[in-house]
């Protein structure tokens, strides 16, 4: 961590975007994590994903739960809409949140304890329910605030600090993420931002609940040998299933794809996912087959990264409830509160 | 199930998939023999049963690509260039060093390490030509550069006696003599570096007091002549020989002296003259710019006419008009040939000008001085437009405008200076080129003759004081190698340093807090008392606090990021803090193409890339040193220490240091 604010000096050639933001002006108070945190590179690809999507920061809410990962959306979109919920807590009052306005962009920031331990029923449910939003587990497999014990998870057979063996079953979020309908599902690693940043991108502009697993080294205490989420470990053993550039409708595509190398899906607002497979023929539109390559590739000891599924025809929680289109702070009193007599009428037609 | 494959499998396998083989291979570990570190595969994961997974190409590896080598972080020249205001200033002077002294109030010190590198302090806290500003980097992240040259200031006139820190000359000479013509600032340099080493000096000038053209040419209100007197004191008082009122008419005559070596520096004395029409018959009433500055400076001119034109654009015509406006001229114009843009007078002399109700005209040639029988009436002048051909050469072709007349009761000339050496026999063995100036050895500055060396504006031609103080510098070295009899291209090297400030985990022995405040303004005396009194100094100088706040402004840029590879885990900590956005973890490649992938492209190609070795992924660092701002957020980032801020300080070698026995 560092004490200083970042100094405002800027370089005279520094970049805007199409509102005139700087990067800059996407970033928030200086972090307290650990120096070398994976959690402050997904900060920062946050920042990356929301400078280039153009996106106004008033019309980003963040919500979190508690733990170091919860503690993030203090240290981007410092201009932005947050809520620090309470442990694990964070789909349930993002879900109201979401109903009450669907204006915002929802962007929910959790980790491995907050959402696999004590909030998986609340992960589970919202996953099921389709809210629209987008979930980013900043996963390292630790329970860092409270000095090194195994999380949920932690993989079988990873030691801690002090050569402890873990021998519980870890929960793959993504695997269930999956079985339980999310919409877009994918994992990344902290220490490629190249591959996490298209995909913050992609699961920003879906609709319906898209979750990013990011494995995310813990360097005070899950960063040495013999743990499963170290920075060499995890270089290692990622294999990706695809590379994914996003592009929005506005863009023009100048990259030049080999024949049959590439996979378009376009989403329900236009922007564009190319998938650029790699090695073997993944297929990200293949929810069961997804499920099986990651059960498969996880016995052989492989972290399976890259946009494992997407399905950009999904519907919301919004269409299955048929909820009204303006946030509810804009509608007036006489249409929120019809008064006696359509009360009347209600009851009526219930007896 | 995990198996792993030795390189020579692994490359079997690449093979097997062109695609990846193009893109690159991701590779982790040590080495295996027989291959080659770069492009190899080391392990890799294989399923235990059916076809081998793909090899995944995570960050493409470099191969047989042409690739940015490592930087040489251990020859100085590297972190050198870095300090853009110290490679900037001709002597090198340790800038950010002596702006830290000034922040912690020890302004005596900051003094002596000007003192040492500079010569003159308190003069050039006054009027130096300043190229550390406009390299200063804080000028490419903020609005302006820090106001090095005043600080400067600040510390003379803010040190206390400082008469007991400076050197003495030893009482045993070591049985040497140099004569020195002129007791400029090349000359006082000498003088200063030989003497405290054991050499008996003599300096010769015509003048009465010591300063060359610092006393004779800069108005008293830019610099009083108690800073002169000062200064050139305190090289005087190191027992060096002064002989004033002394006009050496022949260097024949002075070489029969049996000197051991003789040092010219008699600077760049005769002023061009406008040999246009009208110039001979209305004489009385043109004068040489620099000619009258002089006569001013020593009370022999002590006023002017009600109209007056300055011809020129150079700091000269600047000290013209500024003295003009105070010996009692009330329409006072300067006339340029050039654009305002490049005329060649500093853009702070030329405010101050304007500041004092001065008009500067431009793109106007004199055509003609008119004249009522000899009484000046004004001068005619040619629009013209500046025209550049493809070399970027600059003509200057008349609009076809009719010509303007302005009216005037005098004129100043100060259109330019030349060297003449009217006392150097042609028949001595000392050669000139084809314009007038010695052949010297540039690195040496010595001139055919060998006893004989050259510095300041008599050398390579006019420049500014702190150049003539630097090649002061080098002469002597130059001369004190002569005398000794050794070889005067085994210069010795600088002195440097480079360490660590860390002092805990996020201590430093710097302020890395950038300071965000703007620079600040030199106060100045109103100007209704100051264009009264041609001897009252117009600036008032920092005071204690402003000079905290200018001081603060400064980046530190000698306090270096320095990054050592094997600690390194790529954590992006240091990519993701950092200010400027100025580190970037990619693969290697040729510069351009390196330039353009970073993270922030690195446009300014002077600027160097600081690129380190081949990290664990295959990856390199590459950090475009232009915009860094030295706050440390990336050291303080690091978890393993990789990136430290090291101080970086490096003072030039005087006369008397001995060159490396190599």
């Amino acid at each position: 961590m560092t004490y200083l604010a970042k100094p405002k000096l800027l370089r005279a050639d520094a970049p805007k975007n199409a509102l005139g933001y700087t990067r800059r002006d996407y970033e928030g108070a200086i972090s307290t994590l650990c120096a070398g945190c994976g959690h402050d590179s997904i900060s920062a690809a946050v920042v990356q994903a929301c400078f280039d999507l153009d996106i106004e920061p008033h019309r980003v809410a963040k919500l979190s739960g508690i733990g170091c990962s919860s503690k993030t959306p203090d240290y981007f979109l410092g201009a932005s809409h947050g809520f620090n919920t309470t442990h694990g807590r964070m789909p349930s009052v993002l879900t109201g949140a979401a109903l009450a306005n669907r204006d915002l962009l929802y962007l929910g920031v959790s980790g491995d304890g907050d959402s696999a331990s004590i909030g998986i029923g609340q992960f589970a449910h919202a996953m099921r329910r389709g809210v629209n939003m987008t979930y980013i587990v900043e996963n390292n497999g630790v329970y860092g605030l409270t000095k090194g014990q195994f999380s949920a998870t932690t993989d079988k057979g990873s030691k801690n600090k002090r050569g402890v063996v873990n021998n519980d079953t870890p929960i793959d979020l993504m695997a269930l993420a999956l079985q339980l309908g999310a919409s877009y599902v994918a994992r990344s690693f902290s220490g490629d931002k190249e591959q996490l940043i298209p995909l913050i991108k992609g699961a920003l502009r879906h609709r319906g609940p898209a979750v990013i697993d990011v494995i995310s080294p813990c360097v005070t205490f899950n960063n040495h040998a013999g743990s499963t989420k170290s920075y060499d470990y995890v270089r290692e053993h990622n294999e990706a299933v695809n590379r994914l550039d996003f592009i929005l409708p506005r863009d023009q595509i100048n990259a030049s794809y080999e024949p049959g190398s590439l996979r378009r899906v376009v989403q329900h607002d236009g922007s564009i996912l190319h998938l650029r497979k790699l090695g073997n023929d993944y297929d990200p539109s293949d929810r069961v087959g997804a499920m099986n390559h990651l059960q498969e590739r996880h016995a052989l000891g492989e972290i399976v990264t890259g946009l494992l599924y997407v399905d950009s025809s999904a519907e919301d929680l919004h269409r299955h409830l048929n909820t009204v289109e303006k946030p509810l702070n804009q509608l007036g009193d006489a249409y929120l509160c019809p008064g006696g007599k359509a009360l009347e009428a209600l009851n009526a037609s219930l007896r | 199930m995990n198996h792993h494959k030795t390189g020579r499998e692994v490359q079997r396998l690449a093979d097997f998939w062109p695609h990846v083989k193009s893109a690159g291979l991701f590779f982790s570990v040590a080495s295996v023999p027989g291959f080659a570190r770069r492009q190899t595969v080391l392990q890799c994961t294989i399923p235990a049963v059916g076809e081998p997974l793909p090899i995944l190409p995570q960050y493409p590896v470099t191969g047989d690509r042409a690739h940015v080598k490592p930087t040489n972080i251990g020859a100085h020249e590297y972190f050198h260039k870095v300090v853009d205001c110290q490679w900037a200033c001709p002597a090198h002077t340790p800038v950010p060093e002596y702006i830290r002294l000034i922040a912690a109030g020890r302004y005596s010190d900051a003094y002596m390490i000007n003192w040492r590198s500079n010569v003159f302090p308190g003069i050039l806290g006054r009027v130096c030509d300043r190229p550390c500003e406009p390299a200063c980097r804080r000028g490419r992240v903020d609005k302006e550069p820090v106001a090095i040259c005043r600080l400067k200031r600040v510390a003379a006139d803010l040190k206390d006696d400082i008469r007991d820190r400076l050197p003495l000359a030893p009482e045993k000479k070591n049985g040497k003599r140099v004569a020195c013509i002129g007791c400029g600032p090349a000359s006082l340099t000498v003088a200063r570096d030989l003497a405290v080493i054991g050499y008996q000096v003599s300096i010769f000038d015509s003048g009465a007091t010591p300063g060359g053209m610092v006393r004779s040419q800069i108005p008293k209100f830019r610099l009083p002549d108690s800073v002169i007197d000062e200064e050139c004191g305190y090289i005087l008082d190191l027992g060096v020989e002064a002989y004033f009122n002394h006009w050496v008419k022949s260097l024949k005559d002075v070489l029969a002296e049996g000197w051991d070596a003789v040092f010219v520096g008699t600077g760049a004395p005769r002023g061009r003259d406008a040999e246009i029409p009208g110039r001979q018959e209305a004489a009385a009433h043109i004068q040489i710019g620099i000619d009258w500055l002089a006569n001013v400076a020593f009370g022999h001119t002590t006023k002017i006419a009600r109209r007056v034109i300055v011809l020129g654009g150079g700091n000269t015509a600047m000290d013209c008009c500024r003295s003009a406006r105070r010996m009692g001229g009330e329409d006072v114009k300067v006339i340029v040939r050039s654009g305002f843009e490049e005329m060649k007078a500093s853009p702070w002399e030329k405010e101050e000008a304007i500041h004092e109700g001065i008009p500067i005209l431009n793109m106007r040639v004199p055509k003609e001085f008119r004249h009522e029988n000899g009484t000046l009436t004004g001068v005619l002048f040619e629009i013209v437009r500046a025209e550049y051909d493809a070399k970027g050469r600059r003509s200057l072709i008349p609009t076809g405008e009719p010509d303007e007349f302005h009216a005037c009761d005098e004129v100043l000339v100060a259109i330019g200076q030349e060297n003449a050496f009217p006392w150097i026999e042609k028949d001595i063995g000392l050669e000139f080129d084809k314009w007038g100036m010695p052949v010297l050895n540039e690195a040496t500055l010595q001139s055919t003759l060998p006893k004989v060396f050259f510095g300041g504006d008599a050398a390579l031609g006019p420049k500014n004081i702190i150049t003539a103080a630097a090649q002061g510098h080098e002469a002597a070295i130059s001369i004190d190698l002569f005398c000794r009899g050794k070889d005067q291209l085994k210069r010795p090297p600088p002195m440097v340093n480079l360490v660590s400030q860390k002092m805990g985990i996020h201590e430093w022995s710097y302020d890395n807090q950038v300071s965000e405040e703007e620079r600040k303004k030199v106060p100045v005396k109103a100007l209704e008392k100051t264009l009264k009194d041609i001897k009252l100094e117009l600036e008032l100088g920092f005071d204690p606090f402003m000079a905290c706040a200018e001081a603060e402004r400064c980046l530190n840029c000698d306090i270096e990021t320095v990054f050592t590879v094997k600690t390194c885990i790529e954590c992006d900590a240091c990519v993701d803090i950092c200010p400027t956005e100025c580190i970037t973890f990619t693969a290697n490649g040729e510069e351009d193409d390196l330039r353009g992938r970073l993270k922030a492209p690195a446009k300014i190609r002077d600027q160097a890339l600081y690129v380190s070795d081949t990290l664990k992924t295959g990856r390199v660092m590459v950090k475009d040193e232009n915009i860094c701002l030295h706050c440390g957020m990336c050291a303080e980032r690091c978890p393993t220490g990789a990136w430290d801020m090291q101080k970086f300080f490096l003072q030039c070698a005087e006369a008397g240091t001995e060159a490396r026995r190599t």
